[in-house]
């Protein structure tokens, strides 16, 4: 009885943990399905996003390390600090300027390439915005503070207590994380049905060809979905650096996202949000329950175990979109 | 005017069919295997060894064993790491059991392990495809390092699972160990880099290759004129990871000298040498060599030139190294998306009309 | 251009030649990657001790002290080419602040002559001077830091400790698995229950580990971890409210970094050390004189005085007296590397010296010999007060169960010494 209500709080908490991975995997997700390129900087876009958060809260002067190596200055901050949502709607920005960017430098020369190319691109890109955000913010661990609380949620464990005679630890972060990834999803869901532009999102996800014969811009949609990822990531960038603080292995959450999408397929909303719940809970009760038995620190490979185990019986992920190959 | 096949005649299939039916390229290639034999072993030093040539071999294997499976046969894999990891504790675990036979025996049937389990986990290929396989292999690179990690038979119950080689000899000369001489070490690898090299392109354009690249065509077209995807893609598999446990048995050997399997066999081992290939050229044995030396080169290259040349701080040199690799990734990209080898050859048909184009 | 493309190539490659004459002291640190945050600090403290030993006294003995940086990121392979290019320059001593870079270069070392020192982390049982001839680790290593933590332990616990439970959690990798073995040992003499949790680096998910904690109720948590592990780890102990003063992180993991994410709740949070903390010693008005004020730090000037930078300016601090130490042996000031270990193992740092250098009761007194490369590895606690934002020490210096580590590590070191062909030496 004790192991099960144990395993129950495990459960739970995988939930919450899983809602995390699919934060990350909706950034990959909405690139794939508008663009068919599977951005492999998305895990450092989210590390980037954090890091021009802090930069800008803290009054950070970008690049000051590279000025003051260069002329021997010894500039760091403006000395003043921003409101977090101001800094969020600013860094938002900053995303959308660097989706804009992307489109402009990259993603516009490589039309039509393969997907691979595509994906080796944002293999260049990756190294690009991990060096280029060290260069700006520097490569020290930050602090990120945005106002979320932290910490066991003293009303579940009270109520739990009542209930099981054990109280369940749930941290507030992830709560609001849930709450946040799920307003979010709606958002997007919302925009994509009922606004011109998300209609257009989806008739270029659809067939790029028809798109463009009925007067679609491409361009704007790439960059329109760029800055959409860029958003998404700076909120994972938010709830990881919360936990973490800001620092480059941020930017290896993608990893965690990777099972997640093979699992709900690289081409579903709804998948990459199954995908991770059903991740972050198997993980979690395998390392809880079979882990100790095995010498523990599984995680890592159970995620992509258990994906592999279901792509064998289903080869397109649970919600991908069927594939049909004809010769 | 001087690169061209004009006045080149063949008078036969077999003159025909060469490797290098150009007679400059033929020299060319002459001229590099006899600087590579003839003439490196004597001036190499300690330096040029350890941070330029060997890892540039050693790369170039894993690079070509990588560039059969997704290059030639078309099935991505991301679990290159994981699989040099096997090659690397094989090469580890017959050396110290068997310390008297010879180590290229045991480099060899590294790989013939390391081929093995990388058939095992190539099955699931037969159902899974694309970035989904990509994702699956994965799940061989992680299983791998966890296990190598986890069980204390691997590396013989050393105190903190670290994996030390001892020294070994091939013809009297220690290549293994901290006592093995610069020249020794990267003979030793060219030696391998050049059979595996040679045997790889012959591979690639008999019968087997043919199939593998029908396969990656269209795997279910390749299917209906007899190609059969089972043998195709596991003999892929199979070979692939036979030189990739060669590549991970020399990287532990005689490059590293000791290792930790989480750290030099981890996930940035798998993709670095994916980028390898990609940059290289995919499906071209001459694309492996020239991937790899541009991942290995090319960082170094830049950190001398920033830090030595320029005298700037290391860590912003570190970090615009990044910037730079990223944006030459991106550019190289751009300019020709089928990697270097594509510019290579595009490179050579403009110097066959050199200097009168049409 | 080919030709001039080849030239640059080949220009590019050549390591930088080095000026002659000084003594080379490289320091292989890591300033971007994972550890990038734990590194820099540590950087910083190794260069600005030699920059003020430069500045204020010209060197020691009159020979100026050049410091080459070169940049690991924490990888193996990019470890070896650090060290094959300074090889080139002629240097006296290597200190990577990595164990897996540390035990890649154990071998090489060893023929090519050059020492490696490697306090408070690296090859445990290099402590053994018969077998390691070139590595020392003094003052403290791994296996003091686990029985320091047990015998503190002890003393909360008034000595008995049958039937407590204490979890290990650390990082899955070389470095977090060295303690194992003595903490087997020592729970069985001391009859505690040993829990082994490892987490997967980097350590950004730790959320089962913690709950496995919340479950089995261990009496206290001995924490080894590195990089971000170290964050989430005290933040997750935060959130289940795991007291703090029952955790006990290695040096490693008691950096400001580590506990100033987790904020107020990581008060209390208790850490080993092998030297002081904070900038209250003599040794820091030289300093601001001679290189912070004078604009020289290394780096961005910005961690001075912080646990890593006062790791960091200690590793120099016990380099730079085994120079000064090897010139007195050589009875020249112009030292190779070889007389340099020589040095090493005349090395006598008494609690008077410390004095003299300006940091009074910041290290223990360090003598070793060809025996002994590890000195008395003795260590001490460190607690964090959230609300000052600051380190206090706790505890004087406690002295490891050498009884149980001594045995451990001749048993390692003649593995050691079987594998790779050693004969013991000082004999």
């Amino acid at each position: 009885m004790d192991q099960l209500i144990y395993a129950t709080e495990v459960l739970l908490n995988g939930l919450m943990t899983g809602v995390m991975y699919a934060l990350v995997a909706l950034g990959f997700v909405l690139i794939f399905k508008a663009s068919g390129v599977f951005n492999y900087a998305q895990g450092v876009l989210a590390l980037f996003a954090a890091l021009t958060l802090v930069g800008i809260q803290q009054g950070q002067i970008p690049f000051a390390h590279m000025i003051n190596a260069m002329f021997g200055t010894h500039l760091e901050t403006f000395g003043w600090t921003v409101p977090s949502l101001v800094a969020i709607l600013l860094t938002a920005m900053v995303m959308v300027v660097l989706a804009f960017l992307i489109e402009k430098l990259v993603l516009q020369h490589l039309v039509g390439q393969e997907p691979i190319i595509l994906f080796m691109a944002t293999i260049g890109l990756a190294y690009f915005l991990e060096g280029l955000g060290d260069v700006m913010w520097g490569a020290d661990i930050k602090t990120l503070d945005v106002g979320l609380p932290q910490g066991i949620s003293e009303t579940i464990e009270g109520v739990t207590a009542d209930w099981f005679g054990y109280g369940f630890f749930i941290d507030r972060l992830d709560l609001w994380a849930t709450a946040i990834a799920a307003a979010l999803v709606a958002a997007l869901v919302a925009f994509a049905q009922y606004t011109k532009q998300g209609r257009a999102m989806r008739a270029v996800a659809d067939d790029h060809q028809a798109a463009l014969s009925v007067g679609i811009s491409l361009r704007f949609i790439w960059v329109m979905v760029w800055s959409i990822a860029g958003f998404v990531a700076l909120v994972a960038g938010i709830m990881w650096g919360t936990k973490s603080g800001v620092q480059f292995s941020l930017s290896l959450i993608a990893l965690k996202a990777l099972p997640v999408l093979m699992l709900g397929g690289f081409t579903s909303i709804p998948g990459a949000i199954v995908g991770g719940l059903i991740i972050g809970v198997g993980e979690k009760l395998f390392e809880f329950l079979i882990g100790p038995m095995i010498g523990g620190a599984t995680e890592n490979w159970f995620a992509y175990v258990l994906a592999l185990i279901f792509l064998v019986f289903r080869p397109q992920g649970l919600f991908g979109e069927r594939i049909i190959e004809r010769v | 005017m001087i690169y061209r096949e004009a006045g080149d005649f063949k008078t036969g299939y077999r003159e025909d069919g060469q490797t290098f039916p150009i007679k400059l390229d033929r020299w060319a290639y002459y001229g590099v295997l006899a600087v590579a034999f003839g003439i490196i072993p004597f001036v190499i030093n300690d330096y040029w060894a350890s941070a330029v040539l060997v890892p540039f071999l050693i790369y170039a294997i894993a690079a070509m064993g990588l560039n059969i499976l997704t290059g030639y046969a078309g099935q991505v894999s991301l679990g290159t790491g994981g699989f040099m990891a096997v090659g690397a504790y094989a090469v580890y675990k017959l050396m110290t059991a068997f310390p008297d036979v010879n180590i290229v025996i045991h480099i060899l049937l590294a790989g013939f392990v390391t081929a093995f389990v990388g058939m095992l986990f190539g099955l699931p290929s037969l159902r899974i495809k694309g970035f989904y396989l990509a994702v699956a292999t994965l799940a061989a690179q992680f299983f791998l390092v966890w296990l190598f990690n986890k069980v204390p038979w691997f590396y013989n119950y050393s105190a903190s699972g670290q994996i030390t080689a001892p020294e070994r000899t091939f013809l009297g000369e220690a290549v293994t160990g901290p006592a093995s001489s610069a020249p020794a070490k990267y003979l030793i690898c060219l030696g391998f880099a050049f059979v595996l090299a040679w045997l790889a392109r012959n591979l690639t354009r008999g019968m087997l290759g043919r199939k593998w690249m029908a396969i990656r065509d269209m795997d279910i077209a390749a299917e209906i004129i007899g190609v059969n995807p089972l043998g195709a893609k596991l003999s892929a598999f199979a070979i692939s990871s036979f030189f990739i446990g060669v590549a991970g048995a020399l990287l532990f050997a005689v490059y590293l000298g000791a290792a930790e399997v989480g750290e030099a066999f981890g996930i940035n081992k798998s993709f670095l040498v994916l980028f390898m290939i990609i940059i290289g050229g995919l499906g071209s044995i001459f694309g492996s060599f020239a991937g790899a030396a541009f991942l290995v080169l090319l960082p170094v290259l830049l950190k001398n030139l920033l830090v030595g040349s320029l005298g700037w701080p290391t860590d912003l040199a570190a970090h615009l190294e990044l910037m730079i690799v990223g944006a030459l990734i991106v550019f190289f990209l751009i300019v020709e998306p089928h990697g270097l080898a594509r510019l290579w050859a595009l490179a050579k048909d403009k110097l066959r009309l050199w200097p009168f184009p049409h | 251009m080919t030709l001039k493309f080849t030239a640059l190539v080949a220009a590019g490659l050549m390591a930088a030649a080095p000026a002659m004459a000084d003594l080379v002291v490289p320091n292989l640190s890591y300033r971007t990657g994972p550890y990038a945050a734990n590194g820099i600090p540590y950087a910083d403290g190794f260069n600005d001790y030699f920059t003020l030993l430069n500045e204020r006294d010209g060197g020691i003995g009159g020979e100026r002290i050049q410091v080459p940086e070169c940049e690991t990121a924490y990888n193996t392979e990019k470890g070896v080419e650090c060290y094959e290019s300074l090889k080139g320059q002629n240097p006296l001593v290597m200190n990577p602040l990595s164990t897996g870079i540390t035990y890649q270069l154990i071998p090489k070392v060893g023929f090519d002559g050059i020492p490696l020192y490697t306090p408070g982390y690296g090859r445990t049982s290099a402590k053994n001077g018969k077998v390691f001839e070139w590595v020392f680790n003094a003052p403290a290593n791994y296996w003091d830091g686990a029985s320091v933590a047990v015998k503190h332990i002890l003393d909360q616990e008034g000595g008995d400790l049958n039937g407590k439970k204490i979890a290990l959690v650390y990082h899955n990798s070389a470095y977090g698995k060295e303690p194992i073995r003595t903490l087997q040992e020592l729970s069985e003499k001391h009859g505690f229950e040993l829990l082994e949790l490892p987490v997967d680096a980097p350590g950004q998910e730790q959320k089962s580990q913690w709950l496995q904690i919340r479950r089995d109720k261990p009496d206290y948590v001995i924490m080894y971890a590195w990089g971000v592990m170290n964050q989430v780890a005290i933040q997750e102990a935060v959130n289940i409210r795991f007291p703090m003063d029952h955790m006990i992180g290695i040096w490693w993991s008691g950096s400001e970094n580590d506990v100033k994410p987790a904020g107020a709740g990581a008060d209390g949070y208790k850490a080993l050390t092998f030297h002081g903390v904070g900038q209250d010693y003599p040794l820091y008005d030289d300093m601001k004189t001679h290189v912070l004020d004078a604009g020289k730090a290394s780096g961005a000037g910005d961690q001075v005085g912080t646990v890593l930078y006062s790791r960091g300016a200690y590793a120099a601090l016990v380099i730079a007296e085994a120079i000064r130490k090897g010139q007195e042996v050589a009875g020249t000031s112009q030292i190779s590397a070889a007389q340099l270990r020589d040095g090493f193992e005349a090395l006598d740092i008494t609690a008077e010296r410390m004095d003299e250098l300006g940091l009074p009761d910041f290290g223990q007194p360090v003598k070793l010999s060809c025996e002994n490369h590890g000195g008395d590895g003795l260590a001490r606690l460190q607690q964090w007060s959230a609300s000052e934002e600051k380190w206090t020490l706790i505890t004087d210096f406690i002295e490891p169960d050498e009884e149980v580590l001594a045995p451990l590590i001749a048993e390692d070191s003649a593995a050691y010494a079987a594998e790779a062909g050693v004969t013991e030496r000082c004999n």
